[in-house]
């Protein structure tokens, strides 16, 4: 494993996580660098989704240290970590489901929104400029998804193709350093699994995002990602590139069984 | 036919994020400020200006307030009279320990100082919620209540406990408060703060605050993960309610009743602004009016009802039957609409939009 981490934007160091006497992660340790597209898979209950929640800060690790940036850090609230650059979609979609997908978007946005009360109060003003600036970054970011269509709707009504890509949208609107995806393409048909791979490599490709997705699709992964480490029973199997990855004797074996 | 928006294009996101970027809602708002300003004060007399319209105008701010806290933050609160309660006594304080204050100041600060309150109520929020939270908001109603009747330095002293606000002037020889006060300066005086603090409460709404506050209410773990912290959404959605609770409160001891004891804030009085919000609309400013109005001037009309058919039926059964045909239409709308009148009024609006087609 190359130990090069002058292009790193995240280091995972030796993580553990355990809920009491359940051991959710053991001893992880990967590099995400720069731009790149980053898969973690692995079977049902490997740690995937836990190694993201500890990336954003959501869980707390007992050992191991997360270096972000060139910064250390140990305790992390997940406010923070998203003030930080970090933004996350979500397994099972997780929008506000009684606001419009417009104001999903915009609500990303609200890192990046300062003016305080009274002004917004008045809304003339300074507060309505800051408004509108960020109503045209969130513009873009609908034209890039192809949803204006939906812009008013509320998305509790949506179907849930439409769901993901809002909840995307959210994620993008933070313009984010680090994108965490889990499972982006789950539950989808064909087409929109590939407009889904479509959207995250342009948006690797137009923003410059580095990408740590997880996803079951194997036909996805071993497509997009430059990179892909495996976990199983909340320890790593194997990393590489998709083509070392599928070779591995025992990432085939966590997959297909062994016989004992 | 009439209602519809064929033909207003938006060429810029100002005139898109516009609060009613619809011709027809402008025109009707604005016949409606036009009628409360102007139409009213000609044809009512005193008794609708004083019990009717000054009593709507408080409880539709009470309910604004609570609204922000429960229907768009999604913190379930009971102690709504507690914070009135706050608001009243603090601005009775303010008003006889500074004589010269003005009205508007004093409501002013009466207003920050609930608002403080309420946040150092809402710390539980971070850690409870929903019907737990609702019980410690209780403690709000019930321990403000005890502190009011308990410290006689709230009331000045007051052998009764009851307090009576000195007259203010608003300007020049007008009076705001006290016997010299007419209904009529009262009712404009009400009707512009409470037109001013709904546009008020409305833009915090469609800002990033109001954004933080649904974000919170619909999914509080992605708005965590978005970059909201939940510390600064929980304690400002309590202050701004409570703000407006307070002012609430304030109004209700120095114009409507102007004589007021902690009693007047009692648990009812909180119930009673939570109905409005339920039967008017969660997370909806015109609800909050809607339900006032409903709470406020529907027992008054039932009341009057069998003497304007020229029934002649005893006082007593009139309020027995006014109970029964009140908590009849609370169950019938929640029934219909469970999210509320504005929600009716919205479904109204879509299907005029559509009329005379069916879709």
């Amino acid at each position: 494993m190359e130990t090069n981490t002058d292009d790193c934007i995240l280091s995972v160091d030796h993580i553990s996580l355990a809920f009491g006497g359940v051991k959710a992660l053991t001893d992880i340790c990967f590099n995400i660098r720069e731009k790149e597209v980053f898969a973690i898979i692995g079977p049902n209950g490997a740690g995937k989704t836990s190694m993201l929640n500890v990336i954003n800060g959501f869980y707390h690790p007992q050992e191991g240290e997360i270096t972000y940036k060139g910064v250390h850090r140990k305790q992390m609230k997940s406010h923070d970590a998203a003030v930080q650059g970090i933004a996350r979609t979500f397994q099972n979609v997780a929008l506000f489901k009684g606001m419009s997908t417009l104001d999903n978007i915009m609500t990303g946005r609200n890192i990046r929104m300062k003016r305080n009360l009274l002004w917004q109060a008045v809304y003339l003003g300074p507060a309505r400029k800051e408004e509108l600036e960020n109503r045209e970054v969130v513009e873009d970011i609908i034209d890039f998804l192809e949803i204006q269509a939906i812009r008013r709707t509320p998305v509790g009504r949506l179907p849930y193709g439409l769901q993901k890509r809002v909840e995307l949208g959210r994620a993008l609107a933070m313009e984010p350093d680090l994108l965490l995806l889990d499972e982006p393409m789950a539950g989808m048909n064909i087409e929109e699994k590939q407009d889904m791979c479509r959207f995250v490599l342009d948006v690797n490709d137009q923003y410059g995002t580095t990408i740590a997705l997880i996803e079951h699709d194997m036909g996805v992964v071993m497509d997009i990602s430059d990179k892909v480490v495996v976990l199983d029973y909340g320890k790593k199997l194997a990393e590489g590139t998709p083509d070392e990855v599928r070779g591995n004797q025992a990432v085939i074996d966590a997959y297909l069984g062994v016989a004992h | 036919m009439i209602y519809r928006e064929a033909g207003q294009f938006k060429t810029s996101y100002k005139s898109d994020q516009a609060l009613l970027p619809i011709a027809q809602d402008r025109f009707f708002i604005i016949s409606l400020l036009a009628a409360a300003y102007i139409l009213v004060p000609m044809v009512a007399n005193d008794y609708w200006l004083n019990s009717i319209f000054l009593q709507f105008f408080i409880f539709s701010l009470a309910a604004i307030g609570l609204n922000i806290l429960t229907g768009y933050a999604g913190q379930l609160s009971l102690g709504t009279g507690g914070f009135m309660a706050c608001g009243a006594f603090s601005a009775y304080k303010l008003a006889t320990s500074f004589p010269d204050m003005h009205i508007i100041v004093v409501l002013f600060l009466a207003g920050l100082i609930t608002a403080l309150v309420g946040m150092l109520f809402g710390i539980p929020s971070l850690r409870i919620k929903g019907f737990y939270l609702a019980v410690s908001t209780l403690a709000a109603q019930f321990f403000l209540l005890w502190l009011f009747n308990r410290v006689p330095w709230f009331t000045n002293y007051s052998s009764s406990g009851v307090i009576s606000p000195p007259p203010i002037k608003l300007i020049g020889d007008y009076y705001i408060t006290g016997t010299q006060a007419t209904n009529l300066t009262q009712y404009f005086f009400t009707l512009t703060l409470v037109v001013v603090m709904a546009l008020g409460a409305r833009n915090i709404i469609r800002g990033h605050t109001g954004r933080s506050w649904m974000a919170m209410r619909d999914m509080d773990i992605a708005a965590e993960i978005i970059g909201i912290s939940p510390l600064k959404a929980k304690l400002s959605a309590f202050a701004v309610s409570s703000f407006y609770c307070g002012i609430a409160g304030a109004l209700w001891a120095f114009l409507y009743t102007g004589t007021v004891e902690p009693l007047a804030f009692e648990i009812n009085q909180s119930f009673k602004i939570l109905f409005m919000i339920i039967i008017g609309g969660l997370g909806s400013i015109l609800g909050s009016f809607l339900g006032a109005a409903f709470i406020v001037v529907l027992p008054i009309f039932l009341n009057s009802a069998p003497a304007l058919l020229g029934l002649e039926i005893s006082g007593a059964l009139v309020t027995h039957i006014e109970f029964m045909v009140f908590g009849v239409l609370i169950v019938f709308f929640l029934i219909v609409e469970p999210h509320g009148l504005a929600r009716l009024w919205g479904i109204a609006k879509e299907k005029l939009r559509l009329w005379p087609f069916p879709h």
